[in-house]
């Protein structure tokens, strides 16, 4: 089950303006060969963002909204004080921010690294699965089951587009939440998207409506391939549920090295989404994503987070609960290898009495590799019988693994209650001897603690997602060892 | 509980009967600091030029900075204070009058705006250095060279360090010899006395092998408004010694305070430390612990009683250097009405610190529905061998402890001044001296009253 063609793509193809229209000045960074008809060309300047929405043929509104972003992105600093300094080493002229799909340059699966090839293998991938993951091909047999899960969904009245389309057709429920959770200006990178963005979910659940399959962005996200800059925006409305899975738990093949997605959640009274990555980069991509969810009065919003991958990624999934008895949830898988830094962790904010966050991270460090929790739970003040729970539980393998936990709790007032827990360890030598005296190898004993270790986590995952979870960090772990 | 304070000052300030001698300050500001040329050795006089130097480059650490969030430097208004001018007769007295502490010492020195103004060492054991910091650069400048501020200020108060240094003239200096146990504590009392009056009271504590020293600090408020201490402590613990060190702060509501201690713990070397943060409007400690040797291991404790609208700041290392070493760490605060606690710290494990046990625990107890509390328990861990382990609670008194309390006749504010005692007093029997917990925990009972 993979993806439909590009048939959104093609529904807009006479949206986008002929290539000719489009006024291009041959100065300056802003490079624009021919064989790439929606190349943005590398660098960031208005005129990217220009040519993006000239490209997407976005309403007004929206080119203003670019337009202010990049004013923002320009102009605010890099996390500094606090973030790691590898983030020094994203040099923003050497991107292209946008290069649409039907104009990709073709790639063969000889392009695609070796050693994803092989994962692809290991993991039982069957051929035309890998390809697509590969972002060689796109997998038309699978069109007729997302079709089906489509059009089964829509019966219920649930809008499921990506987010271009989700503008343009239903701009009245889009422009009432875009930007609304998470602003503009609310960090570099999140300005940045918001200023290029492309490619994204965009999802409308109504009242009391439960939707039944998991909605995935494997399929939905085709129409741009991997977007660099996705932006996704899920609206539960009152007492409906849905849950959404993004990435897959193949390797991801990213030519891009840079990855800066906006992900808004809003639900509403007596709502639930449950937002589920699996994400495994390949290790040159820069990771650096926002994640915010809204839960009004008595509605739920999860986040289950797994992230494998990368060189580095920085993703903090929040849930503001603003309205009574809100929840909010992370729940979170990190592994880090040698020459790979995941820094992840969760942001609650209660803002309504008796709203009850839970976080729990699992991350585990292998040969150099480094894995940091970072959390903030705020309490602020009026408010009663607000609880959070947060643990993290950080597993190191190697010697030259490394692993940081930085929370911050905020607590104000007498009528809460928040607790905090971390632990760091090794496998025990006792455990790996004792799976050795009963015939494993090493580093298959080794890979059975991991798996232990995340055991009550992965249960979370739905099942197609648990099992190739296991199989990847098998792999990772493969070589730790001995 | 002990009636030894009964008489003692509360966290008001000790009126002084006869009308203050001091002269009015010439110009609220730190100063240019005054120094003692013809005792003081070369190197250190130029140490305390530099440190000057360093002082008005340095910039106020603001918000921004990472070791002050959440915090406020601008709580401590440098600006403000003038370095405290020497007691007067009525000054000494009064201070010597409320001066009453453990009755079991080895030791007592007791310093008035930066002055000694009583000292007795009768009881200590032959070959124990323990004498003034003046004495201490004059008699053990080896020592004090060694020693004395040796260690990078990294917790955000480098700047106030340098101030310390370049003012510092008052405090004691222990060396205790190899194979030498000092029983009794020494205990010190450093008052300061006289508006925006500033002291810079500094401890040095020097184990040889095997030796055992425990000592306690005492900053406290005579008279006069808005007081500043900033004081820092250099606790080095040889192989296999032991060092007990206690700094107990009840300044005047209106004072501000910084603490700075500086732990080195050698091989087998068990250092343990408390704070005791009860006085002030702004109170900070930064506390490190450097864990340099195998087999050392520190323990780190605090209590802190904020009330009205003052704000405890506390910020914590625990610095794992060498394999085998072992840490714990725990702090507890209760608050009530607006006040606030900030608690932040860090365990690091080097690499190669394997088989490091080191733990962190920080509680706050919410008393009231406009305190608040932060904690930022952190750890960076580069070694594998290891047990780390951090945890953080904010909450209240819990309703069946209450319950459990008033069901057997005790009043609900009873109860809930038994339970706070209690979740304090857990801590301060960790420190292990049986007369200074009746102490604190008396004083803890009086701020209770005043919270109430």
């Amino acid at each position: 089950m993979v993806s439909a063609p590009d048939s959104t793509l093609e529904a807009h193809a006479s949206e986008i303006p002929d290539i000719s229209d489009i006024k291009v000045d041959s100065v300056g960074d802003f490079t624009f060969p021919e064989r790439n008809k929606y190349d943005s060309g590398f660098g960031i300047t208005e005129k990217t963002v220009d040519f993006i929405a000239d490209v997407k043929n976005d309403p007004d509104w929206i080119r203003e909204f670019r337009h202010k972003a990049l004013k923002v992105f320009q102009e605010k600093p890099m996390p500094t004080h606090w973030a790691t300094k590898d983030l020094e080493n994203i040099k923003f002229d050497e991107f292209r921010y946008y290069l649409s799909d039907g104009q990709k340059p073709k790639r063969s699966w000889d392009d695609v690294p070796e050693d994803v090839k092989k994962t692809f293998d290991r993991l039982g991938i069957p051929e035309q699965e890998r390809k697509f993951l590969a972002g060689v091909e796109a997998q038309y047999d699978s069109e007729a089951a997302y079709s089906n899960i489509k059009a089964a969904v829509e019966e219920q009245g649930v809008i499921f587009v990506n987010s271009t389309e989700g503008l343009h057709k239903y701009p009245e429920i889009f422009k009432k939440w875009f930007g609304k959770v998470i602003p503009t200006g609310d960090n570099k990178f999140s300005a940045l998207n918001s200023a290029v963005f492309s490619g994204g979910s965009f999802i409308y659940v109504p009242p009391g409506v439960k939707v039944k399959h998991p909605l995935q962005a494997y399929f939905r996200i085709n129409s741009e391939q991997f977007g660099q800059f996705e932006r996704t925006l899920i609206i539960a409305d009152e007492g409906a549920e849905v849950m959404y899975m993004e990435g897959c738990t193949a390797p991801k093949f990213e030519t891009a090295t840079l990855h800066s997605a906006v992900v808004e959640l809003v639900a509403m009274k007596g709502a639930k989404i449950q937002y589920v990555t699996v994400q495994n980069w390949s290790s040159n991509v820069f990771n650096l994503v926002t994640k915010r969810g809204i839960a009004h009065e008595d509605a739920e919003v999860r986040w289950i987070d797994c992230n494998i991958g990368s060189r580095l990624t920085m993703k903090y999934p929040g849930v503001i609960m603003k309205g009574k008895r809100a929840r909010g949830e992370v729940i979170s898988i990190a592994l880090a290898n040698s020459g790979q830094h995941q820094d992840t962790g969760a942001k609650m904010v209660h803002a309504a009495d008796e709203t009850t966050s839970n976080v729990i991270s699992k991350s585990i460090s292998i040969g150099q590799g480094r894995s940091t929790y970072r959390g903030l739970v705020h309490i602020p003040k009026h408010l009663k019988g607000c609880k959070n729970n947060t643990e993290c539980d950080a597993l190191l393998i190697n010697s030259n693994s490394r692993t940081d936990t930085y929370p911050a709790i905020s607590v104000r007032g007498n009528q809460h209650a928040t607790q905090h827990e971390a632990s760091v360890s090794q496998v025990s030598a006792e455990q790996i001897f004792y799976l050795m005296q009963r015939g494993l190898t090493e580093a298959e004993a080794m890979s059975l603690s991991v798996n232990g270790f995340i055991n009550d986590l992965v249960k979370e995952f739905p099942m197609e997602y648990s099992v190739e979870l296991k199989r990847l960090i098998d792999l990772e772990m493969e070589g730790s060892v001995g | 509980m002990s009636a030894t304070l009964a008489t003692a000052p509360k966290n008001n300030p000790v009126p002084v009967s006869a009308a203050t001698e001091n002269p009015a300050p010439s110009g609220l500001e730190i100063t240019t600091p005054v120094r003692d040329e013809q005792n003081s050795p070369g190197w250190f006089l130029a140490r305390a030029e530099a440190a000057w130097a360093e002082f008005q480059k340095l910039p106020m650490p603001g918000i921004k900075d990472e070791n002050w969030r959440y915090s406020s430097s601008k709580k401590i208004e440098l600006a403000d204070h003038t370095p405290a001018a020497a007691p007067t007769t009525a000054n000494t007295s009064a201070a010597l009058a409320a001066t009453q502490g453990l009755k079991e010492r080895a030791a007592r020195f007791v310093f008035v705006n930066d002055v000694l103004v009583e000292s007795d060492t009768a009881n200590l054991p032959a070959g124990v250095v323990c004498v003034t910091f003046a004495d201490a650069l004059r008699d053990h400048g080896d020592v004090l060279k060694q020693h004395f501020m040796q260690r990078e200020m990294t917790l955000g108060s480098a700047k106030f360090a340098a101030l310390h240094l370049a003012h510092v003239k008052a405090g004691v200096v222990i060396i205790v010899p190899k194979n030498v146990a000092v029983e009794k504590p020494v205990e010190v009392f450093h008052w300061v006395v006289g508006d925006h009056a500033a002291i810079f009271p500094h401890t040095l504590v020097v184990t040889g092998d095997n030796a055992e020293i425990s000592v306690v600090d005492h900053y406290r408020s005579l008279e006069g408004e808005g007081g500043l201490s900033i004081a820092i402590a250099d606790l080095i613990g040889g192989r296999g010694s032991k060092i007990t060190y206690a700094a107990c702060q009840e300044l005047a509501d209106d004072a501000q305070a910084l603490h700075l201690s500086s732990i080195v713990a050698e091989r087998d070397a068990a250092v343990k430390s408390f704070q005791v943060q009860l006085g002030a409007s702004f109170s900070r400690s930064e506390s490190v612990s450097d864990l340099v040797g195998e087999g050392s291991r520190s323990d780190m404790l605090s209590v802190s009683l904020p009330i009205g609208e003052q704000i405890v700041d506390q910020r914590t290392l625990q610095n794992h250097k060498a394999p085998h070493a072992s840490s714990d760490l725990l702090y507890k605060n209760a608050l009530y009405g607006k006040s606030r606690s900030i608690f932040s710290g860090l365990i690091t494990v080097d690499e190669g610190a394997h088989y490091t046990d080191a733990y962190q625990t920080c509680r706050n107890l919410l008393n009231s529905n406009e305190a608040e509390a932060t904690s930022l328990p952190g750890l960076e861990i580069n070694a594998d061998q290891v047990k780390c382990s951090h945890g953080a609670t904010s909450g209240p008194i819990s309703d069946e402890e209450l319950f459990y309390l008033k069901a057997r006749g005790i009043s609900d504010g009873e109860s809930r001044k038994l339970i706070i005692e209690g979740f304090l007093a857990g801590v301060i029997e960790r420190f292990g001296n049986g007369e200074l917990l009746d102490t604190l925990v008396a004083r803890i009972d009086e701020k209770l009253e005043r919270a109430a």
